[in-house]
């Protein structure tokens, strides 16, 4: 089904007159006839689950925002950070307006007049198109006061991130926006409640909004006829990794990953073989070989012991050993986590310390057990769920490589008795930034 | 991060650590205690290019509350001073009417923001050595980098979280342009590029990927683009 990808390798798509081509910014006009509480029905029509990670119901968090006169704020999260995704940037770049276009219909459902867009600082391209497209659009009225002559106006600014994964965070990124560091926050209040500048602030990642413009179009209860009855519409996957045509795909919600994987990747190079996969971005607890059969939605993913999250699907083949893996990923989040928490400030950094343990011969099949058991006083216990993204993964390699794991621990014991561990010292080399790792 | 040692315990991981065994970054550096950090720059005595001086006006305006414009401020600064030096801090202080300490406390949280001492218009390398790229051979690919960079002080090579483009795995952005996938060759003609002034490895470059969905490649043959 090509719906969000529909024409977007046309040359110029970017700008507005190829876009109005394509049947731009109809919608707009369709549903500033509308009024908004039409819109976010139809919206709830279409069962529209965000795009992010959580998948809450766009319609229903639209909801949540209380009525009446006063400030309230629309955010875009275009902070796409997480290991394996690359979904947004594509949309972003290659279509910018259908986002613009998303926002607006978005605000004038929600009834608010001020939005932003928050792209991650790296994506300095994807920025740029961006900010013709959102002057492109000023300009022809598409944002602004009165747009269209309705009553509905709303302005709309680009926010440039500064490289930091927590941003992506909602609460973190609201932080960020208010030009702080960005320190996730306690919830509740939601942001829905209180939220940019302590105001009503509905978040969406640049997915689901990018989505509205479709839903508007086709009739929110045509779009849920797609995909399953609780994961609608399609979805752009991101796959990645040891993965013959990697790239963004777009699935209707609800086919097995196996035709994702094999069908539209290609599988692993010729010769290999699946070890593991994540299927929703390194955050995702790992799946292996014999889960290639589950339907990748939303629910599926979640019985079957993972998520859907960011649909970035990252594949590891038999030739990467787990433990590999896991010191990039933990090495990650060690880096990342914002330090406002103990459990996770502590929990990553000792996670790291723990890998690197077996790596240098020192450790003991009994340290899997502290390991896996340090993961469970992280998940649940911070603000945020940058710890829970790392003790997740963490967790379900333990779990399902312990023998490979204690193989590791065995052969690198065996290789600093030989008195040859000083070769093997994982001193990593992405540390150059981090300073020095401290050791209690 | 320059002058830190480490020390070998017998065997154990190495504890790295800064010269004197310290383990904090800056307990070496000059430090006038007498001065107060929570005062504000006087705009009288501290001279701000006016060129700076627009950029963050016209940041500050686009928001409700001027603290919102700390990160593109910050950005301006590094810009013109190549990084964010105590007297870079102090001008957009001075300009946003906030403390230097406020503003330190921004620049060092975020990765592309500079606080150690960098050339005026040197060009950032950023290699991606997340998972996806690591599985296929970001960290090699990032020794090749280092090596090929390592005579000229100008190109600032660094190991990067995931920059969002693991479809051209390995990869690295060079001066905000993405390219990939890279092989350890791609190194040096990364440099004689950059240093030659033109558009770096152009092949690679990502804004020229089409999109490898065999439906959106059905239609680019349908509609003849």
């Amino acid at each position: 089904m090509l719906l969000l990808f529909d024409g977007i390798d046309e040359p110029g798509l970017s700008t507005l007159p190829v876009y109005e081509r394509r049947g731009g910014y109809q919608q707009l006009r369709k549903a500033l006839a509308m009024t908004p509480e039409d819109v976010l029905a139809d919206i709830g029509d279409s069962q529209l689950r965000g795009r992010g990670g959580a998948g809450f119901r766009m319609a229903q968090k639209a909801g949540f925002l209380p009525h009446g006169e006063m400030e309230k704020y629309l955010v875009c999260n275009a902070d796409e950070s997480e290991p394996g995704a690359f979904k947004d940037r594509e949309l972003i770049q290659k279509n910018p307006h259908a986002l613009i276009e998303g926002i607006v219909i978005a605000s004038w459902a929600a009834g608010i007049d001020r939005a932003f867009i928050y792209i991650r600082g790296e994506y300095a391209y994807q920025a740029d198109i961006l900010e013709a497209a959102i002057a492109e659009a000023y300009e022809a009225g598409y944002i602004g006061e009165r747009i269209l002559g309705s009553e509905h106006s709303v302005s709309l600014v680009l926010h440039r991130g500064a490289g930091a994964y927590i941003c992506g965070e909602e609460t973190g990124l609201l932080d960020s926006l208010e030009g702080k560091r960005g320190n996730p926050r306690l919830k509740p209040p939601f942001p829905a409640i209180e939220g940019l500048y302590d105001g009503p602030t509905l978040i969406n990642n640049v997915e689901t909004l990018y989505t509205v413009p479709y839903i508007i179009g086709m009739g929110g209860k045509e779009y849920a006829k797609l995909g399953t009855d609780t994961s609608t519409g399609t979805k752009i996957a991101s796959i990645s990794g040891d993965i013959q045509r990697p790239g963004n795909y777009e699935i209707e919600f609800g086919i097995p990953a196996r035709e994702i994987i094999y069908g539209l990747g290609g599988g692993p190079p010729e010769g290999r073989d699946i070890k593991f996969w994540f299927p929703g971005g390194s955050s995702s607890p790992v799946l292996t070989k014999d889960d290639l059969d589950v339907p990748y939605d939303y629910d599926s993913l979640a019985k079957a012991g993972s998520m859907l999250g960011t649909a970035s699907i990252i594949v590891v083949d038999d030739s990467h050993s787990v433990l590999e893996v896991m010191h990039k990923l933990v090495k990650f989040y060690a880096h990342e986590s914002c330090g406002k928490c103990v459990p996770c400030r502590e929990g990553t950094n000792w996670t790291l310390k723990m890998v690197q343990r077996i790596e240098s011969g020192e450790a003991t099949p009994m340290d899997l057990d502290i390991m896996a058991n340090v993961q469970t006083h992280i998940i649940g216990n911070c603000l945020c769920v940058l710890g829970d993204a790392m003790a997740m993964p963490v967790g379900s390699m333990v779990e399902k490589f312990r023998q490979e794991l204690e193989a590791e621990i065995e052969a690198a014991r065996a290789r600093a008795a030989a008195g040859s561990a000083e070769d093997v010292i994982p001193i990593g080399v992405a540390d150059e930034h981090a300073g020095p790792v401290p050791v209690h | 991060m320059s002058g830190f040692d480490t020390f070998d315990k017998g065997g154990r991981v190495p504890i790295p650590r800064f010269g004197h065994g310290s383990r904090v970054p800056g307990w070496d550096l000059e430090v006038d205690l007498d001065k107060d950090p929570a005062v504000i720059p006087d705009p009288e005595t501290t001279p701000v290019p006016d060129e700076l001086r627009r950029d963050i006006e016209d940041a500050m305006s686009k928001y409700p509350d001027r603290h919102s414009a700390s990160l593109p401020a910050l950005h301006a600064a590094q810009q013109l001073h190549g990084w964010l030096s105590p007297e870079a801090i102090d001008q957009v202080a001075a300009v946003m009417r906030v403390t230097p300490a406020y503003l330190t406390s921004v620049a060092t949280f975020y990765d592309m923001l500079e606080t150690e001492p960098e050339l005026v218009g040197h060009h950032d390398v950023y290699v991606c050595t997340n998972i996806s790229c690591s599985l296929l051979g970001a960290d090699q690919l990032y020794e090749a980098m280092i090596a090929a960079a390592a005579e000229h002080p100008d190109v600032h090579v660094r190991a990067f979280e995931c920059l969002g483009a693991c479809d051209i795995a390995p990869m690295a952005s060079v001066d905000g342009e993405y390219l990939g996938p890279l092989v350890d060759e791609d190194a040096a003609q990364i440099v004689e590029d950059l240093h030659a002034g033109r558009a770096v490895l152009e092949s690679k470059q990502l804004r020229f990927r089409k999109s490898v969905d065999p439906q959106v490649v059905a239609q680019r043959e349908r509609e003849g683009y």
